[in-house]
């Protein structure tokens, strides 16, 4: 009874408390602060020469990564739509703006070539050499209909977004009206992704086959700037948005618009007898996310220089899954943990950082056995920790708190089932 | 007076076998009506055909003073043309507050823009709900730590938060005590004041308590009409529904 009346209490005080400002909420703070604190140390650091460039452009290109897991922790995670294709969309921005970067660099550079001759050059002699140095390598040099807008940067960053949206509209249009859910929608997108990479990797696609975009470390027109600068650029960048990110992110689940995508998570059937168009949501979702990994995927591929039919591999999808699953999905500061230890420790151990372990019959090589590692924490942590590492978030800042009903998204049945006599 | 739901001629196979055969029923408004009948007999289907959920093989479903064809639009599109349903399981959202829950219930724009943009305070409604079902000191609380009578009244309380015309509740009764089954047949009453409350219930004593007309349903179709006494002393209902549970008793 004592218990009850507690509970009561407990209730009627939370439902009263005022919702504070969005901005101003302490998981807000505390994300944009280390964000800040990051950026910052990272510049600092870089400035008196303590960091290395590449130290420099893998914290930035992390960042990026982060904003992609953001977009599958709120596709997945708080929709429970296990989209494997969101990696595709990060792909697609990185061409998009690559297209830009290897055009227009290219350009200046044919012009200045084309400048010191005696004649100058016509439209078409102009476009011939670009066309021979961007696609010769796949022994063309005529300039495919995907590049005619190429030479525009506002338009090709606005592919970079609406590319992967208007893809993400038609798949999860036909997709989701045919109710299409849980496994064979995870399948689909799958396909949709093999499918796009493979068409990628063939040399008449347009887009340079198995040699993707490269280059695109270098700024046209600012090859005077050293990378060292650039890089500081891109980090910031990409801190920006991945701030703005979260702060939309937290805005989209709070209120009844989390409320929804969570009750579409959790019984789909009964947000539908509740007047709620499912397929809308989930629609709405999927198309959002999918522009933000293209905003990802446009500010990681600079930094990393190239972008080629690997990075949209189905198996990408699967790692951005993954990263999302072990920082602990349905929180959003599980997705960024996630992917920035994961990834980051990826890069160590595949660049070579983990020194190799000499068991004396047998050398463990990282570089060998980091997927190893990385299946097995993930099963690791999906039997023993289905939270995540941001689990560990609520351990710290629940300790104090007696309330033990927060089972996580899959377990709130649990305890029903305990109770019901 | 006009019927509010209208169902005329109504069939439904599943593989073969016919859930609900001919069935013809209609409720006005305002109106508390129960169906009774064995298991098995296409009570839950019945509830499935209104709200859209499952599609009739044939007949017509109309709903409303414009005669709406139910059958030709969505779940969600019956729900907000003011079609409440209560499971038979009590289907809250677990994993989320008691005021969540209610919140996404209220009556008001369901669009994924409006909802997403505009946001209004819902919470002094949602708490006016809460008196309404005893809830009213559990708002904070995570739906799946209430209890399972608290969380079959949080549901009733989501279905009036929707502000139906109609209202389907698939056995709300099971699984409760005696003094939480006396205060749902209350909310019940009181619900059924100001609009059409179909209750499909099983238990006979539950039933009487409403006081109010009962189809009896069996394969597939209503087998008689009445008040309580009335259909109890039908030979035929005796024989396929009290006859049955006498026989499984024994
Ligand atoms: N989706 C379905 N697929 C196949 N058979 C079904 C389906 N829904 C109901 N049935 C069958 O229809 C009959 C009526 O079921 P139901 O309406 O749940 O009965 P009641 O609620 O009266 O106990 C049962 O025999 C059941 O097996
Ligand atoms: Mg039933």
């Amino acid at each position: 009874m004592t218990a009850t009346a507690t509970n009561m209490r407990v209730g009627a005080n939370k439902a009263a408390a005022k919702p504070r400002a969005l901005i101003m909420r302490t998981d807000v703070l505390v994300f944009l602060a280390f964000l800040a604190l990051v950026t910052v140390g990272a510049t600092v650091l870089a400035q008196a020469g303590l960091v290395s460039v590449s130290f420099v452009k893998l914290l930035g290109k992390t960042l990026c990564l982060c904003l992609a897991a953001l977009a599958m922790d709120l596709v997945w995670g708080y929709t429970g739509i296990l989209s494997l294709g969101h990696f595709a969309f990060f792909g697609i921005g990185g061409y998009a703006i690559g297209m830009w970067l290897m055009w227009d660099r290219t350009e200046l550079i044919v012009m200045d070539t084309l400048l010191r001759a005696e004649l100058p050059p016509t439209a078409l002699e102009i476009e011939e050499a670009i066309g021979t140095q961007i696609f010769g390598v796949v022994g063309s040099s005529d300039i495919p209909w995907l590049w005619t807008f190429a030479g525009s940067l506002p338009l090709q960053l606005a592919f970079a977004v609406l590319v992967p949206g208007l893809i993400a509209l038609v798949f999860g249009w036909l997709a989701f009206r045919s109710r299409v859910a849980g496994v064979y929608l995870s399948i689909l997108t799958q396909a949709g992704t093999l499918a796009l990479s493979l068409w990628l990797f063939q040399n008449d696609s347009g887009l340079r086959g198995n040699n993707g975009l490269s280059g695109l470390q270098n700024l046209p027109g600012l090859d005077d700037v050293p990378q060292s600068v650039v890089s500081l650029w891109f980090l910031w960048a990409s801190a920006f948005a991945l701030g703005l990110g979260y702060i939309l992110a937290v805005w989209t689940v709070s209120g009844r618009f989390g409320s929804v995508l969570r009750g579409i998570r959790d019984d789909e059937a009964r947000v539908r007898f509740l007047g709620y168009e499912v397929e809308h949501y989930k629609l709405a979702i999927f198309t959002g996310t999918a522009m933000a990994c293209g905003i990802g995927g446009a500010l990681y591929y600079p930094q990393a220089g190239i972008v080629n039919p690997t990075e949209i591999a189905p198996i990408a999808s699967i790692y951005l899954a993954v990263w999302v699953a072990i920082g602990g999905r349905g929180r959003l500061y599980g997705a960024v943990i996630g992917a920035a230890v994961v990834s980051l420790l990826s890069s160590w151990f595949t660049g070579g950082g983990a020194p190799d372990i000499d068991l004396g019959f047998y050398v463990i090589k990282w570089t060998d056995w980091w997927l190893v590692l990385l299946g097995s924490s993930f099963v690791l942590v999906t039997l023993f920790a289905p939270k995540g590492l941001g689990g560990f978030v609520d351990l710290w800042t629940n300790r104090r708190s007696t309330r033990r009903d927060d089972l996580g998204p899959d377990q709130g049945s649990l305890r029903a089932e305990e109770e019901t006599p | 007076m006009s019927a509010l739901l209208e169902v005329s001629g109504v069939s439904k196979s599943f593989d073969g076998f016919k859930a609900i055969d001919n069935l013809s029923f209609s409720i006005g408004e305002p109106e508390l009506r129960a169906i009774i009948g064995p298991n098995g007999a296409g009570k839950t289907t019945f509830m499935d055909l209104v709200t859209g959920k499952t599609r009739p093989d044939s007949g017509t479903i109309r709903y409303g003073s414009a005669s709406q064809d139910l059958t030709k639009m969505s779940e969600a599109r019956i729900a907000r043309a003011g079609i409440g349903r209560k499971f038979q399981k009590p289907t809250v959202f677990d994993d989320q507050t008691v005021t969540e829950n209610l919140t996404m219930a209220l009556k008001s724009p369901r669009s994924p823009f409006t909802v997403l943009m505009r946001r209004p305070s819902l919470v002094e409604r949602a708490a006016e709900v809460a008196d309404q079902v005893g809830l009213r000191g559990d708002m904070g609380r995570r739906a799946g730590t209430l209890s399972h009578g608290q969380k079959q009244w949080l549901e009733i309380g989501m279905l009036l938060a929707q502000e139906p015309r109609l209202l389907l509740v698939d056995e709300p009764a099971a699984g409760m005590t005696a003094a939480e089954r006396e205060r749902t047949t209350a909310m019940l009453v009181e619900a059924a004041k100001s609009r059409a409350v179909v209750v499909i219930e099983h238990d006979m004593e539950f039933v009487r308590r409403l006081k109010c007309r009962v189809s009896v349903l069996h394969e597939g179709r209503v087998l008689a009409e009445g008040s309580l006494d009335h259909v109890c002393a039908d030979p035929r209902v005796i024989d396929v529904y009290l006859g049955r549970q006498e026989a499984v008793d024994a």
